[in-house]
C-alpha cells in the first residue's frame, strides 16, 4: 500500500471535510491541506506525466522543490494552468487535472513515447528535424511536450496590488533561524519584516520530533510570534521572498487564494536576513524516478504538517546524519523502516507505476517507498540574486554563502548550519550585528555524486526529463560550461529552475570531467526564485494606465464636434470630426484650402530659453543660424545630436533681444527640454540661461486657410493681422488675457496661431469658430493636417525622417556649408558618410492620377539585376486639392532621379512612380500671401 | 531598482534619472580643424570602466545635472555631487 492518513499529529483540521477531484475521480481532504498531501493521504501514487518521455510520476518533495506533480486547477470557473500540488492549498470544490497527460496521469496515451527514448535524446530535435525544415515538425512536437493548457479565459478581478515599504531588518524564511533573528532584532528595536511562504510558520520543526529550547515545536513557534509582534515586528505568512535586487530591494509575493492575484511587497530594506533552510538533494540511480521515490525530508514534512504517512513499508536511502531522528519519528508514526547504505552498490528502483522494491548491489529490498536523502542543499538563491558568492564546503558537500554585500545575511540552514541550537545563536547574532563564530557541525554527509558510466537511466531534472546520459552526451559535444550544458540538455529550464535539479547536473559534469565540483561552479541564480504571474509586474498598471495619454484642454469641445480622438505622440488628439474618416478628412481639407481649417494645435512645443546668453545658446543648439534673428521674427530650423542626425524640427520664435520661443514637435517636448539642459548645465554658464518649458500653460488654435486673415481680423485682438507678415510675431489681447499671434505655416496656406493661457482655450476655441463658420472655415483633426503639409512636401521627424537623415538630405544645405558659429553636430555634417553621394535624401513620388495611393513603407527598388533597396515611402495620401495620390520618400540620391521612373515593390505587389520635388502643391507658395 | 542621491533632492528610484555623458569630456572646437579620429573619439570613445566609475546623470524631475561616482561591479553608490562650480546663497533672490 502507499500513503494513508494518521489519525493524528500535523497542522490539519481533521473535524472539517474539503472535497475535491482529481483527474476525475472524487477525493477529500482537510483545512491545512495542500491538493499533494490530501492525494498522498489518499493514496494516490501517480501525480503526474513526464515533460517528454511521458513517464509516470509521484511526489518529490513536499514544498517548492516537486518537480513533479503540476496541475491545472479549477474552482467555481476560475482555471489556472501549472500549480504545484505541493504548494497549492487546497479549497473545498477543486477540480485538478495532472498536465501533461491524457486522459489522465494514470493512464497516458503518451505513455509510449518512452520506448523510444534511446531516440529523445538532448537536443534530438536539431538533430533529427532537420530536413526539410524543423518548423514543419516544431508545432506537433511542441504539442507532444510542455505543461499545463491554459483555458484562454481571464479571472475577473485577477489584478495584483503593489505596497511599496521599508524596513530594518528583512527576515526571509520563518523556520526557526528566521524567528529567532526577527524576534532578537524587533526586541532589539528595529523595524523587522519577516516573510515566509508557508501558512504556517516553524520552517522544517515539525519533521523532528525534538524539543527546541525545551519546549514542543508548536509552542515555540507561538511564542517567537507573540514575541516579534509585541515588539513592533511585522509577520507576514503565505509569502514568498521571490528576489532581491540592487539597493536593498526585496520583491515579495503574498498569496491571497486561488484564482486571486498575488499582492507585490517592494521592500526596501536595510539588512536582508537569507533564513532559507536546506533542501534535501535526489540521490542519482537507475529509475529514480519511480513513483514512490521521495525525498526524505519531503516524507518528514508529509508526516509532521499534514499528518500523512508516505508509505508502509519504507526504504530510506541516506548518506547523511540528517536522517536518524526522521527515521525515528517514522518509526513511530507505525511504518516499517529499512535503512540501507547506498554504498552497498549501485542502486535499482524496482517496479512501474507502483515501486514494489530497490535493488541495491546483490541486495534487494522489497517497500512500497523509497525515501532517499543524498545530503542538504543549502536554498542560496536569494543570497545569490543579491550578488553574494558561494563557497564550496568539503566537509558539508555543498555550496554555503561566502563572501556577500554588507547589508546581506545568513543564517541557519541556509548559512550551512544544520544543527537547530548552533543556527539559532547564529541567526539571533546575525539580527544585532554581534560577532558570532559557529562552531562545528554535528552534520556528517558522505559524498555522494552521479556516477557517470554506470548503467540504466538515471534522472538528474525529473521536470524537464534530462538523464545522467543527456549530461554525458553534453559533454561529449563539448558543452562543458554549465551554463551551456544548462542550455543544450535545458537542464534546471523548466518551472521549477532544477531547484532538485542543479546541484546533480553539475556534480555530474565535473565527475564526467574529473573535476573538482567548486571549479565547474553553479549557473546564475536569478528572480523569481518561484514562478509568479506577470500581473505582479504590472499591477494596476493595464490598458490606458500603461502609459497615461496626456489630454488637452480642448478635448470636450473636440468630442461635442463629433471627433474621433486618437493617440498621436503621447496627445490624446482629434484625428478627424465625423463618423467616417475619409469622408471627413476630404471635407476637412476641402475646408481648409477653399475657407479655412480651425485646429487645436495646443501640444505644440513651446519651451522658452532665456537670459543673457540664451543668444548665443540656442545658435549653438540649432542648425540654423538664430543670432541673427530679429525680435518679433520667428525661423524654421532643425536641431540635431552631435552625430549630425535630426533629432527634431520646428520653428524658433525671438520674444526679445534676451528671450526665444522654441515651438519643437508635440512628441519631443520632454526630449528637447532634457537636451536643452544638459547643453545649458554641462558645457555653459547655467545662471546665465534659463530653460522654461510652458507647452502645458498655453492653448494654441491655428486658423489656416483664405479665409484665416478674415477670422482673426474679426477677433478683438489689439492686433492687425494684415500687417503681420509670414514668419513674424505679435502680442495681442483676447478679453483680458494676452494673446499670442504667431504667423507660421504648415499647410502652404496663410495661417495664424493664436495662442492664450490654457484657462481661455474654451473661449477661444468659441469665438474662432464663431468668426469661421459663416465664412466656410470648420476645424480639422490631425489627419487632415497631415495631408495638408504632404500636399507641400513638409516633413514630420520620425515619419519622413529616420535614424540616418541629416538636414541637407531634406534639401537644407546653407548652414552645413556657411554657419560660422559652432553648433551641435557641426563636425559630423562634414564626414565622408555625411558627404556620401548615395544618401537617401527626400523627394515626392507620382503616380498616375487615376492610380492607387501607394502603400507607407513600399520600397523604392532597383530595376535591373537582383533588386536591391534604394529607399520607400515614408507619408502617402490621396489629396483632395489636387485630386490624385501624392507621397514622400527618401530615396537614395534622390535629388539626382528628379524625374526618372521608379520601381516599388510592396508585400509581393509592384508599382511604380515618377520621381518628383517634394512639394506637390504651389511650389511658388503664392497660396501662402494670397 | 536601484536608489540615486540627487544632490538637490536626496535618494529617489532610479527611474527618476537619466544618464548623460562621462564627465571630463571636452567638446572639441567645432570652428577650428578636427580630425575625423578626434571627433570619433568624442562621439564614441567612452571607458566603460569596471569597478569605481564617475558619471554625469540628469535627475529628470528637478533636471539637474550631477556627477555620480559608484561601483559599476557591486553598484553600490559611493557619492554625487552638482555640476554647479557656485551655488547661489541660501535666500538669495
Amino acid at each position: 500500500m502507499s500513503g494513508r492518513r494518521l489519525s493524528q499529529g500535523g497542522l490539519i483540521d481533521r473535524s472539517r471535510l474539503l472535497r475535491f477531484r482529481f483527474d476525475g475521480r472524487d477525493f477529500t481532504g482537510h483545512p491545512g491541506d495542500t491538493l499533494a498531501s490530501a492525494l498522498l493521504a489518499s493514496g494516490v501514487r501517480v501525480m503526474g506525466r513526464s515533460f517528454k518521455y511521458h513517464r509516470p510520476r509521484g511526489l518529490w518533495g513536499a514544498w517548492f522543490d516537486d518537480p513533479n506533480a503540476v496541475f491545472n486547477v479549477r474552482l467555481r470557473g476560475d482555471e489556472l494552468p501549472n500549480c504545484p500540488a505541493t504548494t497549492t492549498a487546497l479549497v473545498d470544490g477543486m477540480q485538478a487535472r495532472a498536465v501533461n497527460a491524457w486522459p489522465n496521469a494514470e493512464n497516458d496515451l503518451k505513455g509510449g513515447l518512452d520506448l523510444f527514448h534511446r531516440w529523445l535524446g538532448a537536443g534530438f530535435y536539431y538533430k533529427t528535424f532537420m530536413w526539410p525544415d524543423w518548423h514543419l515538425f516544431e508545432p506537433s512536437i511542441r504539442k507532444m511536450a510542455g505543461l499545463g493548457a491554459v483555458d484562454g479565459k481571464a479571472i475577473d478581478g485577477y489584478v495584483a496590488d503593489q505596497l511599496h515599504d521599508d524596513c530594518d531588518l528583512l527576515v526571509a524564511g520563518g523556520g526557526a533561524a528566521g524567528l529567532a533573528a526577527a524576534r532578537a532584532a524587533a526586541e532589539a528595536g528595529y523595524s523587522v519584516v519577516l516573510a515566509d511562504d508557508h501558512p504556517t510558520l516553524g520552517g522544517s520543526l515539525y519533521q523532528g520530533d525534538e524539543p527546541i529550547e525545551g519546549e514542543e515545536p508548536q509552542a515555540w513557534v507561538a511564542a517567537q510570534v507573540a514575541a516579534i509582534r509585541a515588539a513592533g515586528g511585522r509577520i507576514l505568512t503565505s509569502t514568498t521572498v521571490f528576489g532581491l535586487y540592487d539597493h536593498g530591494l526585496a520583491a515579495l509575493a503574498e498569496d491571497r487564494g486561488f484564482a486571486r492575484a498575488p499582492r507585490l511587497w517592494r521592500l526596501r530594506a536595510r539588512r536582508t536576513l537569507v533564513a532559507t533552510g536546506a533542501m534535501d538533494r535526489p540521490i542519482t540511480f537507475a529509475d529514480n524516478d519511480r513513483p514512490g521515490v521521495m525525498s526524505l525530508q519531503g516524507a518528514a514534512e508529509f508526516l509532521g504538517r499534514y499528518g500523512v504517512l508516505a508509505g508502509q513499508r519504507i526504504a530510506v536511502l541516506s548518506n547523511n546524519s540528517h536522517s536518524a531522528p526522521i527515521v525515528a519519528r517514522l518509526r513511530a508514526a507505525g511504518a516499517e523502516v529499512i535503512e540501507a547504505d547506498p554504498a552497498e552498490g549501485a542502486p535499482r528502483a524496482l517496479g512501474g507505476k507502483r515501486l514494489s522494491g530497490v535493488q541495491i548491489g546483490a541486495r534487494k529490498i522489497d517497500c512500497d517507498t523509497l525515501l532517499v536523502s543524498g545530503g542538504l542543499t543549502p536554498t542560496v538563491h536569494l543570497w545569490r540574486h543579491a550578488g553574494g558568492k558561494l563557497d564550496w564546503s568539503a566537509e558539508k558537500a555543498a555550496f554555503v554563502p561566502g563572501a556577500g554585500p554588507d547589508h546581506m545575511l545568513a543564517a541557519g540552514a541556509a548559512n550551512g548550519t544544520f544543527d537547530l541550537d548552533p543556527a539559532l545563536a547564529e541567526a539571533r547574532a546575525a539580527a544585532l550585528g554581534t560577532p558570532h563564530a559557529t562552531g562545528a557541525s554535528g552534520y556528517r554527509v558522505r559524498p555522494l555524486w552521479p556516477q557517470p558510466g554506470s548503467k540504466g537511466r538515471q534522472w538528474i531534472d525529473f521536470q524537464h526529463d534530462v538523464t545522467l546520459k543527456d549530461v554525458e552526451l553534453a559533454a561529449r559535444e563539448n558543452y562543458v560550461s554549465v551554463e551551456h550544458l544548462k542550455r543544450y540538455t535545458t537542464l534546471g529550464m523548466a518551472a521549477d529552475q532544477g531547484k532538485t535539479a542543479n546541484m546533480a547536473g553539475l556534480a555530474a559534469m565535473a565527475a564526467i570531467q574529473g573535476r573538482p565540483i567548486p571549479e565547474v561552479g553553479t549557473t546564475t541564480f536569478r528572480p523569481p526564485f518561484v514562478p509568479v504571474p506577470m500581473e505582479l509586474y504590472h499591477g494596476t498598471r493595464r490598458g490606458q494606465a500603461v502609459n497615461p495619454l496626456k489630454r488637452l484642454e480642448l478635448e470636450p469641445q473636440h468630442r461635442a464636434a463629433g471627433a474621433a480622438m486618437g493617440e498621436y505622440g503621447g496627445w490624446l488628439r482629434p484625428a478627424w470630426y465625423g463618423p467616417e474618416d475619409q469622408s471627413a478628412i476630404t471635407a476637412e481639407v476641402q475646408a481648409a484650402r477653399q475657407a479655412a481649417g480651425v485646429f487645436d494645435g495646443s501640444p505644440l512645443g513651446k519651451i522658452e530659453v532665456m537670459g543673457p546668453d540664451a543668444a548665443a545658446f540656442v545658435n549653438f543648439i540649432y542648425y540654423n543660424t538664430i543670432a541673427t534673428l530679429e525680435p518679433g521674427h520667428i525661423r524654421y530650423g532643425f536641431m540635431l545630436r552631435e552625430n549630425g542626425l535630426i533629432f527634431d524640427d520646428g520653428v524658433i520664435a525671438r520674444l526679445a533681444e534676451d528671450r526665444f520661443l522654441i515651438s519643437c514637435s508635440s512628441s519631443h517636448v520632454a526630449g528637447v527640454e532634457a537636451m536643452l539642459e544638459s547643453w545649458r548645465q554641462d558645457g555653459n554658464d547655467p545662471d546665465r540661461i534659463f530653460v522654461h518649458d510652458t507647452t502645458q500653460h498655453w492653448a494654441t488654435i491655428t486658423v489656416t486657410g483664405p479665409q484665416a486673415r478674415a477670422i482673426v481680423a474679426a477677433l478683438d485682438t489689439g492686433a492687425d493681422p494684415a500687417t503681420l507678415a509670414h514668419m513674424t510675431l505679435t502680442e495681442g489681447r483676447f478679453g483680458d488675457s494676452p494673446l499670442r499671434i504667431a504667423r507660421v505655416s504648415f499647410t502652404g496656406d496663410a495661417s495664424f496661431e493664436l495662442s492664450v493661457p490654457a484657462s481661455r482655450a474654451a473661449d477661444l476655441w468659441q469665438a474662432v469658430l464663431a468668426a469661421g463658420t459663416p465664412l466656410g472655415a470648420r476645424p480639422i483633426g490631425l489627419e487632415a493636417m497631415s495631408v495638408l503639409r504632404a500636399e507641400k512636401g513638409f516633413i514630420m521627424v520620425g515619419k519622413d525622417t529616420d535614424g540616418e537623415t541629416m538636414p541637407h538630405d531634406l534639401g537644407f544645405d546653407v548652414p552645413r556649408r556657411k554657419k560660422k558659429a559652432a553648433f551641435v553636430g557641426d563636425r559630423a555634417l562634414q564626414t565622408e558618410a555625411a558627404n556620401a553621394a548615395d544618401r537617401r535624401q527626400l523627394v515626392g513620388l507620382r503616380v498616375a492620377d487615376s492610380g492607387t495611393v501607394l502603400p507607407t513603407g513600399a520600397h523604392i527598388v532597383t530595376g535591373d539585376g537582383p533588386q536591391r533597396s534604394i529607399g520607400f515611402v515614408t507619408s502617402s495620401y490621396f489629396s483632395p486639392t489636387l485630386d490624385r495620390p501624392i507621397a514622400l520618400a527618401l530615396l537614395e540620391s534622390g535629388q539626382q532621379r528628379i524625374g526618372d521612373r521608379v520601381q516599388l515593390r510592396h508585400l509581393g505587389q509592384s508599382l511604380s512612380a515618377t520621381v518628383t520635388a517634394p512639394c506637390a502643391l504651389d511650389p511658388e507658395g503664392e497660396r501662402l500671401n494670397a | 531598482m536601484q536608489l540615486f542621491p540627487c544632490p538637490f533632492c536626496g535618494p529617489r528610484n532610479e527611474r527618476e534619472f537619466h544618464y548623460v555623458a562621462e564627465p571630463g569630456k571636452t567638446r572639441p572646437d567645432t570652428t577650428g580643424d578636427i580630425t575625423a579620429e578626434d571627433w570619433a573619439a568624442y562621439l564614441y570613445d567612452t571607458k566603460n570602466e569596471k569597478g569605481p566609475v564617475r558619471e554625469v546623470w540628469m535627475h529628470l524631475t528637478c533636471r539637474e545635472l550631477f556627477v555620480m561616482e559608484r561601483d559599476s561591479v557591486t553598484m553600490d553608490v559611493l557619492g554625487s555631487k552638482t555640476l554647479r562650480r557656485t551655488l547661489p546663497a541660501e535666500g538669495a533672490a
